[in-house]
């Protein structure tokens, strides 16, 4: 799933600074999972910005509304009333729903109220880690199931890199070593040989450094 | 002038199993405690959601006391300490907010700590009593019932 967090309070209120009535809308969806733009969030998010204009004497009218997905047209549907009778947007979506928003609704100022993270998932109660980069090209298949563009701290594709101290990353302590991890789980499952292999250069054309990218399926396109 | 006249309204989040027992206590014992503090009573601190304290301050409280079992003790084994990580993220929070984050306590007490928890009380109150009136409670929109989620 995509994890965000909140942004600061006095960050919230600079953004909205200007406005005397906003529409904090959450997202039913990945960012409710990861506890940053849900139901919940909006309410708290709402309840800080009323109190926080209140003690600074700025005048803020706050409606708190969630839907299902902000990144899909049927469900943003939903916010075209609230979304009307309000002076601007504070989306506590992912990037892409902040965007998806801001689209739909072009003559209202939409804003971002989280910072939108990583792709990862929940490793403990209260703790998300980053899983995948979306590279675009994905080479799983070749390393176990562990990821060394995401987890690799050199996106190493040949590694180990020789520096890793006690399993543990050298760059940065608190983490494993990806490279020991896919080493573990490659003896595991008995393809140690996928290692003698060198891989060639990735093909990082798919990633993100030329621009926005697309997928378009023509067998479902109408 | 008005701060010699002052007095705090503060919530008590307190746990059935323990402070709320407590405060029975303390009234059997006829243990005085300040008639500052106002008591809701809930089946465990690890119950508590952000929101019921933002919502507090939100209405006007100019502090909120969360009182939960001595740490080991909690009936559902860890609520109090889910609740003591909670309480302090809301306090920094809440400073974020621009409020003062002494306004928001925890303590920790057992069915049988009727004077500690009195004397926790007549502390917290003797704090918000210092920090002065919350500067939300001018203007609090009255609670009335609200589907808040």
């Amino acid at each position: 799933m995509i994890v965000a967090e909140r942004k600061t309070v006095p960050e919230l209120m600079e953004i909205v600074k200007g406005h005397q009535k906003i529409l904090v809308l959450g997202c039913g969806t990945c960012v409710t999972v990861c506890l940053a733009g849900g139901e919940r969030e909006v309410s708290i998010i709402a309840s800080a910005l009323r109190m926080a204009s209140r003690l600074a004497n700025r005048a803020l009218e706050v409606e708190e509304l969630t839907i299902e997905r902000q990144c899909d047209n049927v469900f943003i549907e939903q916010a075209a009333e609230a979304v009307g009778r309000n002076d601007a947007v504070v989306s506590l979506g992912c990037g892409a729903g902040v965007q998806a928003i801001a689209e739909r609704y072009p003559q209202k100022p939409v804003y971002a109220g989280l910072n939108t993270a990583f792709l990862g998932i929940l490793e403990e109660r209260g703790v998300w880690a980053e899983k995948c980069a979306a590279c675009g090209d994905c080479v799983l298949h070749e390393y176990g199931g562990i990821c060394p563009i995401t987890r690799c701290a050199k996106r190493m594709l040949n590694g180990p890199c020789g520096g890793s101290r006690e399993d543990r990353c050298e760059v940065r302590a608190d983490l494993p070593c990806a490279w020991q991890l896919i080493y573990k789980r490659l003896k595991d499952i008995g393809q140690l040989d996928r290692l003698r292999k060198v891989a060639p250069p990735k093909r990082w054309g798919a990633a993100l450094h030329g621009g926005l990218r697309k997928i378009v399926r023509e067998d479902h396109r109408i | 002038m008005e701060s010699a006249a002052f007095e705090p309204k503060i919530l008590a989040f307190c746990c059935h199993y323990c402070a709320y027992s407590s405060a029975d206590l303390a009234g059997s014992m006829r243990i005085q405690y300040p008639p500052n503090i106002r008591i809701i009573r809930t089946p465990c601190t690890g119950r508590l959601e952000t929101e019921y304290f933002l919502k507090a301050f939100e209405r006007g409280a100019d502090g909120v006391l969360v009182a939960g079992c001595l740490e080991g003790g909690c009936h559902f084994i860890e609520g109090n300490l889910c609740a003591k990580r909670r309480v302090q993220y809301i306090r920094d929070m809440v400073a974020e907010i621009g409020l003062e984050k002494e306004r928001l306590c925890m303590v920790n007490v057992s069915a049988a700590m009727a004077r500690p928890l009195a004397e926790a009380i007549r502390e917290m109150v003797e704090t918000v009593r210092k920090l002065g009136p919350s500067r939300l409670r001018q203007n609090a929109t009255p609670m009335k019932m609200e589907k808040t989620r």
